[in-house]
Order: C-alpha cells, then structure tokens, then sequence
C-alpha cells in the first residue's frame, strides 16, 4: 500500500474549490439575475440563518455540542445593530413630538424618560460594529466556560442553552421600555445617514451578506482543515483521551462555541440591516431549534450543506405557509424526524452517496470519514 | 419589597402563595416524574412531553363535555374517570412512540431530542387541526369550587388540596413501582446493564416500552391537574417543557427524592415571588436562580458519587 | 518538558521520579485505593500486580488525575499532580494507556499521531500547527517501531485489535513522556502479537521510568525492576519479583482460596 495523501494538508480539495465557486455564483450572480427585488431580499434573510448554521457545523457536527440557544447570539448581534439604527432614527429633530424628544419611541411610551446607560455606545458605529461581534461571543464565553470547564455537555448542555434561550427572551418581551419588548425594535432608516429601506440599498446589502457568508465559510473552512478541527472530531470521539494527549478539552469546546457564536452575530446583524428590524421572536426556544433543523437538512458535517440546507427549508416553509399554512407544521415535524432517523448526513451525505459517485472522471473510492455512519454519532 | 406588610400580613402571604404554588407544584411534580423516569432511567429526552401532558388536559376537557351532556348525575365523579382515561390515552401514545421512534435512537441522545422536537410540532398541529386554536377551558364539579377557610387570613382552594392528594398516590405509586415490584428491577437491571440484562433473560425491548409509556401516562394525569390552573391550547405544553427539565435535571437525575424536592423548591420560589414581582420578573429569577446552581454544581441536588 | 525542580520541593523528594504517599480514595465509604504509598527511581520498571478489584487502576486513575483523590500526596519531580488537571499532568510529562485501545476511531493512523505529537496543544497553537517536516519525520519514525508505517492512511477504526495497541503505545511514545503507564498492555493480543509488543516495550522503555499492571507472569519476570503487590486497595508486598513471589502474605492471596 502506498502513501497517497498523507504528507499534504490542502486547504480545499479540488471538489472544495468547486463547490464554492458553485455557492458563490448562486448567491453572488445566479440569484441577483434571477429573482425579482423582493425576493432576493427573501433570500438575504434566508442567507442570514446561514450563518447561524455554519455555525453549528463547526460546534455541533464537528465538536458534537448541540447548542439548542443560538437564536440568543443571532439576536444579541442584531439587537447591537438595532439599537445603533433606532439610535439614529431617534434623533431630537425625528422625535420632537415625543415628552422626552432624542431617545427611541417605545421608551418614551413606557415613561422612560432618560437613555439607559447600555444603550449609550450604540451612539457610535465603530463601537457598535464591535459590539456586534464582541457582546454575543463573550455571553457565549461565559455560558461555554461555565459549563465545560465543570464537564457538562451532551443533553444536559443543550437544556441549558435552551433555558438560556427561554430566559433572554422572557426579559426582552418584560423589559419593554429598555428593549421594544415584544415588538422588538422597529422603524429602522438610516445606517450612518445611508437610507437602508431603498432598493438600491437593499441589493447592495445582499451583496454584502454574500460576501460575508462566503468570508465565513472560508474561515470555517481554516478551522476544520487545521489540527484544532481534527482535535475537535477526536473529542467527539473520546474526550477522555485527548485529555491525556494533553489537551485542555473545556478550551478548545469552549472556541468551538464562541466561533459559532460569533457566526451567528453577523448573521443576526446583517438580518437586522436588511429586513428593518429586530424582535424576541428570533431569539427563543422555538427559532433556535428550527436554526438547528437547517444544519442537519444540510448534513451537519457539511459548511456548503448549511447553507443549501438553510435556504431549502427556509424555501419550502415560504412556499408551504403561503398555500397550505396547516400543513407546514406537520411538514416541518416530519422533516425533524426524517432528517434524524433515515438521512443522519442531511443533502451533503445523500449527494456524497449518490450523485458524487456517478459524476464522470471520479472513480474514487467513497470517501466515507466525512459521512456519518447510520448508529452511532461518529464522523 | 417587604416593606409594606406586616409581619402576620407577610405570613399569610406566604401561606397562601404557597397553596397557590401547590397545583403548579402538583403538575411539575408529575410532569417531572414521567420525564425522570424516561429521562433518569433510559437517558432519553423526550421534547414533546409537554405535548403528551397536554393530550391529557384535552381528554379532561372531552370528559367534561360528554359527562355534562349525557351522565349528568354522575358529573361530580367525571374528574377521576377523566384522569384514568388521560393516563391510558398518553401512556398509549408513548408506546406507540417509543415504538416507531425512539427504540431506533436510544444510542443518539442528542438526536432523540431533534426527533421528539419534530414529533412535538406534529402533535401541535393535531390538536390545532382537531380542537381548534382556541384555548378550551374546562368545567370543575361543584364540590372542587371553593375554598376551606383555614384562619382569618388564609384560605385554602380544595380543587389545590385534590391535587395534592393525587400527586401524593401517584408519586408513592411510582416509588412503589420502582424499587418494590418486579418491572422496578427490571427497568434498573436495564439501565445499569443492558446487554448483561438481556442476557439474563429481561425483554428489554419491553421494558424499555412499558418504561416510556408510564412515564408519558403520568404526564398525561399531570394534563388533567393542569386543568385546574391554565386553560388548555395546542401549544400550552411547551411553555412547560424547559421548566420540567429544569427540575429534572436540578433533582439530579434518576433521583426521585431530587425531583420532588426541586419540584417543590422551584414551583414555590417562583409562585412566592409572583405576588411581590411581575409574573416575568419572577420566572426570569427562579430560572436564573437554577442556571446559576446547576452551573456551580452540574450533577443536580441528589447524585452519588460512583467509580467509574 | 522536562521542567528543572519546581520551588516548594524537599531535597528528600527529588531522588524519585514519581512519590507516592497515604494516597487514599473512596467511593461512598469504599475505599478502593487505602492508604497506598509507593516509590519510583528514575529510569525504573515497576510493575504492579495484584487479583482483581485490588485497585491497580484506580491507582493509575489517580495518578494521571482522572479520579481525584480523597486524601494523601502524588509527587512527581516533587510537583504535586494531586491538584493538577489531566491535560497538565500530561504536560508535566506522565502518560497514560488505557486497558482497553483508546485511539481516535475516526482519525487516520497519521493522524492520531499528530495529535499526540507535543506542539500547539493550545487553542491558537492548533490553529496554526503546520505539518512539518520535523512532525512528518517523526511520525513516520513511530510507526516504523509501531509497525504501522504501511497503515499510516487507514482510519485507526479498521485496525485490529493488536495494532489498536500498537497505535496507542505510539502515541504515547510521541509524546515522550518521562514517566511511562502502560495498563495491561498485552492483554488480548495473539501470540505473536504479544511477541512483538513485548520486543516494543523493551525498546521503548529505555531512557524513562514505567509503571506497568500486568498479568502475565512471565512478562512481568521479564521486565519488572521492582514489583509491588495490591491487594484490596492496600500494598501488600513489594520488592524484586523473586521476594514477592516468595512472600507467604502473596502466595495466600494469590493462591490461598
């Protein structure tokens, strides 16, 4: 038996390449020519769920933690730049009417008559864009230190994370005149006097969040190709044994964590810039879960599966809301159960089995260490 | 916050915000005991028990129509066959599931979880399709009305005391169960050792489906006690769900002391600062309060330390 | 990695590698390591046998930091590993094999060497861990001595049970540890499997101390400098293999009932 590959780590494989050649032109060209105005900005939505589930790849497929609370830093992120644009849109001049003029209109209704002090910073765009990225990487620090360095995981930590989930929102929705409360924030115009509710504007941000998403992916990318990704498949494996390899196991769960985190804070910001507002309703048990649904449609252990996952199901529930709204329910519940009892790799693993094989020119072996086999969670 | 009340006056606040407590401990008590024997026995998370108590309130709610339109005379009794039929209708459901579903999954716990998800929204949208979107409320037999007027200051509601006592049967029953008969070794005998336990001749298969369809049985008894503090919608199941496993997971699993005393612990913290605090306000502390604990000490309230 | 004496340390400590004294564990009330004190030179085998259940692992556990102890002192290079966690103790130079293969299933064998291998063992370091030549050469180098220089791209699942073995004893070795611990390393193996191993092990042990639990009475013959002797959870006898063998209190528990 010879050695074939052994000595050389590419970054992407020649099919790598090519599937993210294919992802950005969909994103990037395809769908720009293709779709109508609203639609496209359909899609940028959609796309910002992508991110949330890249994020889960990394943490959940490839380090085996299934957090059940990343609506917390998809809406933590897109609070950040929510209240940085209502900030903007809350000028004395727009808000001369109010009793207390200059602050957002939902704390002047709730008899708040002076800025909180959390919403101060948001007056600035450097120190938001940092926040942005910064507030839900370090909640997710706290809560991944917490948790891992006393050795909880598995079950025990996606309950947690959901309760986390079910308590961000239960303040946001109680705390109205600090937080829109279930309203969320609304009314937003301006991003540094750039009106965002124009269609140039909005094209312009479809782009931005293509970009964004692929600059994820690749970094992704990096991570999973690196040896910290292969420390991660180990530690799913037997934890116990990377231990006596020397490895601190709560840090690198702890990264793994936090990089998802910050995933889905620029997924929950971009959201917030292109649909013109932020709510509880993406922060609770109930979006979290469904985010978890669009990695393992897409196959949890695939970055490009994640985001043709997101934008399937994200399409179907459209489609299916718009004619049959009973039937979706039943249609997303089915899809739960199918995903997790016949296709446990999601798209990535049905293309990898059945479409890859039979493409000309590749006479390969199946490449099985990515697949999930059918029992146990093992890559 | 306790400036305004005497000192007699706060009390019999806390007497009786803490009968108030009691049916909400009542129900998370026997919501938490299905899931601690699903959970703490079989290490199985079963997302759509809420959906399974909530099967139960609605076989309550069909109860209380027939016996009101056709056994009138017998219509103060309803409550008890109502409660028989909720735990027999769940319990039957929970075998069919564990038949179809979860037997397949019992290595993949975090994929039990997805699954039982998907199954929680299927049975959402049942009930919707079968009793409407609309919360329905159910009527109570005139003798659980009223209230036992204990002193001055402190009433008690009966419908709280019925309860009570049901919870108190079911949870000596379920003790009974577990470490006197014979299924109770059965089902130890299974989790501690499944493959030895097969060996010696337990039809685990069995044992594992009998386990979740009493654990989704009580959970239904817990729909028909819900009755009493909530009206009953397709998805009044779920605002419980985390709360339940909260406790669960508080108690320290497979502890059934733990489950009660952190049933007891959380539903009374949270009730008792309801009066004082907003309805929000006091949820979000409560679990906060049990974050936080969990976080300093993981394994729970009651766990042994073994060899690995 | 070979840290020079850490502050704190008695000048009594540092003629042993490893000290361990009244180190004591219990697991509600049972004691399954009691009182245990035992010492190891530099450079030295030590073997430690004893019949089943006499705590021959727990110790091991102990030592290594994955059960924590209930009292007593561990000193290595007369750094206390009590108070240590798992990761650095390994860092401090102990490693560590299980009873039963504990390799990364999923991983190819090149693979589960890299792992192991002592560089960007921090979150940033295996970031940016580069496969270089030096790594490359000195993988090859272990699974040369291993035997597994031709199975360098199979995922370590498809091995066999033997070269399982072979697999984490490579791993450890590549991690260079100064103390070595080997539990039962050739159990399960097929005769000539246990041939080889044993040819490994005497390879691999020069220029390191070890802290072997065997069975196998003729392979312990044949390595152990020194032999210590547990029996429930308490050192029963210790000495050169021939004084053990010929102490009553071991033939009677040995071969007593």
């Amino acid at each position: 038996m010879k050695l074939p590959t052994v000595n050389d780590n590419p970054f992407m494989k020649p099919m790598e390449w090519l599937s993210l050649l294919v992802l950005a032109a969909l994103i990037l060209v395809v769908l720009p020519l293709a779709l109508d105005g609203f639609r496209l900005n359909l899609v940028g939505k959609y796309l910002t769920y992508a991110f949330v589930a890249l994020g889960l790849v990394i943490c959940w497929g490839y380090c085996g933690i299934l957090s059940l609370g990343q609506g917390v830093f998809f809406g933590l992120g897109g609070y950040c730049m929510a209240m940085y644009l209502k900030l903007e849109a809350s000028s004395v001049e727009n808000t001369k009417i109010q009793s207390t003029p200059g602050i957002p209109d939902f704390m002047d209704w709730n008899q708040v008559t002076a800025l909180p002090w959390f919403w101060k910073p948001f007056h600035s765009l450097p120190l938001t864009l940092i926040a942005v990225v910064a507030v839900p990487t370090l909640f997710a620090f706290v809560v991944g230190a917490a948790m891992f360095k006393r050795r909880v995981g598995g079950t025990y930590f996606a309950i947690i994370t959901q309760a986390v989930a079910a308590i961000l929102t239960i303040l946001i929705i109680g705390q109205q005149g600090y937080t829109g409360g279930i309203n969320g924030i609304t009314d937003l115009r301006t991003l540094h006097g750039w009106d965002i509710r124009t269609d140039s504007a909005k094209s312009i941000l479809y782009f931005v969040n293509g970009g964004l998403l692929i600059a994820c992916i690749l970094i992704a990318q990096y991570v999973k190709r690196s040896k910290l990704g292969r420390i991660l498949v180990a530690m799913r494996d037997k934890e116990d044994r990377v231990r006596f390899s020397g490895y601190s196991v709560a840090s690198f769960k702890i990264f793994a964590f936090c990089l998802a985190a910050a995933f889905a804070a620029v997924g929950g910001a971009m959201f917030t810039l292109q649909v013109g507002f932020m709510s509880p309703s993406f922060v609770g048990i109930v979006p979290s879960i469904e985010m978890v649904i669009y990695t393992a449609v897409g196959g949890r252990l695939s970055l490009f599966g994640a985001v043709y996952g997101t934008l399937l199901v994200n399409w179907a529930k459209t489609s299916f809301s718009e004619s049959f709204p009973e039937l979706w329910l039943f249609g997303l519940g089915a899809l739960f159960i199918a995903v997790v009892l016949a296709f446990p790799n999601g798209l990535a693993g049905i293309w990898r089995q059945h479409v890859e094989p039979r493409l000309p020119g590749r006479a390969k072996p199946p490449a099985a260490p990515t697949v999930l086999p059918h029992g146990a969670p093992a890559e | 916050m306790f400036g305004d009340y005497s000192l007699g006056d706060l009390g019999s606040i806390f007497v009786m915000q803490g009968f108030a407590g009691l049916i909400l401990f009542s129900v998370y008590v026997l919501m938490a005991l299905g899931l601690a024997i699903i959970f703490g026995q079989m290490g199985v998370i079963n997302m759509a028990h809420g959906e399974f108590m909530i099967l139960g309130a609605y076989v309550t709610y069909l109860c209380s129509g027939f016996f009101q339109a056709h056994l009138p005379g017998l219509f103060p009794a309803y409550f008890f066959v109502a409660m028989g039929l909720a735990f027999l209708a769940s319990g039957a459901l929970g075998m069919l599931v564990e038949w179809a579903l979860i037997r397949h999954l019992y290595k993949r716990p975090l994929d039990t979880l997805l699954a039982t998800w998907g199954l929680s929204l299927i049975l959402q949208q049942a009930y919707r399709s079968i009793f409407g979107a609309r919360e329905v409320g159910v009527e109570l037999p005139a003798w659980m009305m009223g209230s036992v007027q204990a002193t001055d200051t402190i009433e008690i509601p009966i419908n709280g005391l019925f309860v009570m006592g049901v919870t108190v049967l079911i949870t000596l029953a379920v003790a009974l169960l577990l470490f006197a008969s014979r299924w109770g070794k059965q089902v130890r005998a299974v989790m501690q050792n499944r493959v030895m336990a097969g060996a010696v001749g337990i039809d685990t298969d069995r044992v594992d489906r009998t386990t979740f369809g009493i654990g989704c049985g009580i959970a239904g008894i817990a729909g028909a006690a819900f009755t009493m503090i909530g009206s009953t919608g397709p998805t009044s199941g779920q605002l419980y769900i985390v709360d339940t496993f909260l406790i669960v997971v508080f108690g320290g699993a497979a502890s059934l002391l733990g489950t009660i005393a952190s049933a007891f612990s959380i539903s009374q913290t949270q009730s008792t600062l309801e009066f004082f605090l907003s309805g929000s306000t006091a949820k979000v502390l409560t679990l906060l309060g049990v974050v936080a604990i969990l976080m300093l000490r993981p394994q729970g309230l009651f766990t042994l330390k073994v060899r690995r | 990695m070979n840290a020079a004496l850490l502050p704190g340390a008695t000048p009594n400590d540092k003629d042993f590698l490893l000290a361990v004294e009244a180190l004591t564990v219990s697991f509600d009330g049972f004691k399954a390591v009691n009182d245990v004190s035992f010492y190891v030179d530099p450079d030295e085998i030590r073997v430690i046998i004893g019949p089943n259940g006499a705590g021959k692992t727990t110790v091991l556990d102990l030592i290594c930091g994955r059960t924590k102890a209930t009292s007593g002192s561990i000193k290595y290079r007369g750094q206390e590993l009590t108070r240590l966690s798992e990761s650095a103790i390994v860092q401090a130079g102990v490693g560590r094999k299980f009873q039963t293969p504990s390799i990364y299933d999923d991983l190819t064998v090149f693979e589960n060497l890299e792992i192991s291998f002592p560089r960007g063992r921090t979150v940033f370091g295996a970031l940016t861990f580069t496969r270089d030549a030096e790594v490359r050469d000195r993988i090859h180098q272990i699974a040369e001595m291993i035997f597994l220089k031709d199975h360098l791209d199979a995922r370590a699942e498809y091995l066999s049970h033997g070269q399982k073995q072979w697999l984490e004893i490579g791993m450890l070795l590549i991690q260079d540890p100064e103390l070595l611990m080997l539990d039962e390393p050739v159990a399960g193996m097929s005769v000539a499997e246990r041939k080889k191993t044993a040819e490994l092990l005497h390879q691999i042990i020069k220029g390191r101390s070890v802290l072997v639990i065997e069975h196998d009475m003729k392979f312990v013959e044949d390595i152990a400098h020194r032999v210590t002797v547990l029996h429930q959870g308490r050192v029963l006898s210790e000495g050169s293999m021939e004084r053990v063998k010929n102490d009553p209190k071991v033939v009677e528990v040995y071969l007593g009932h």
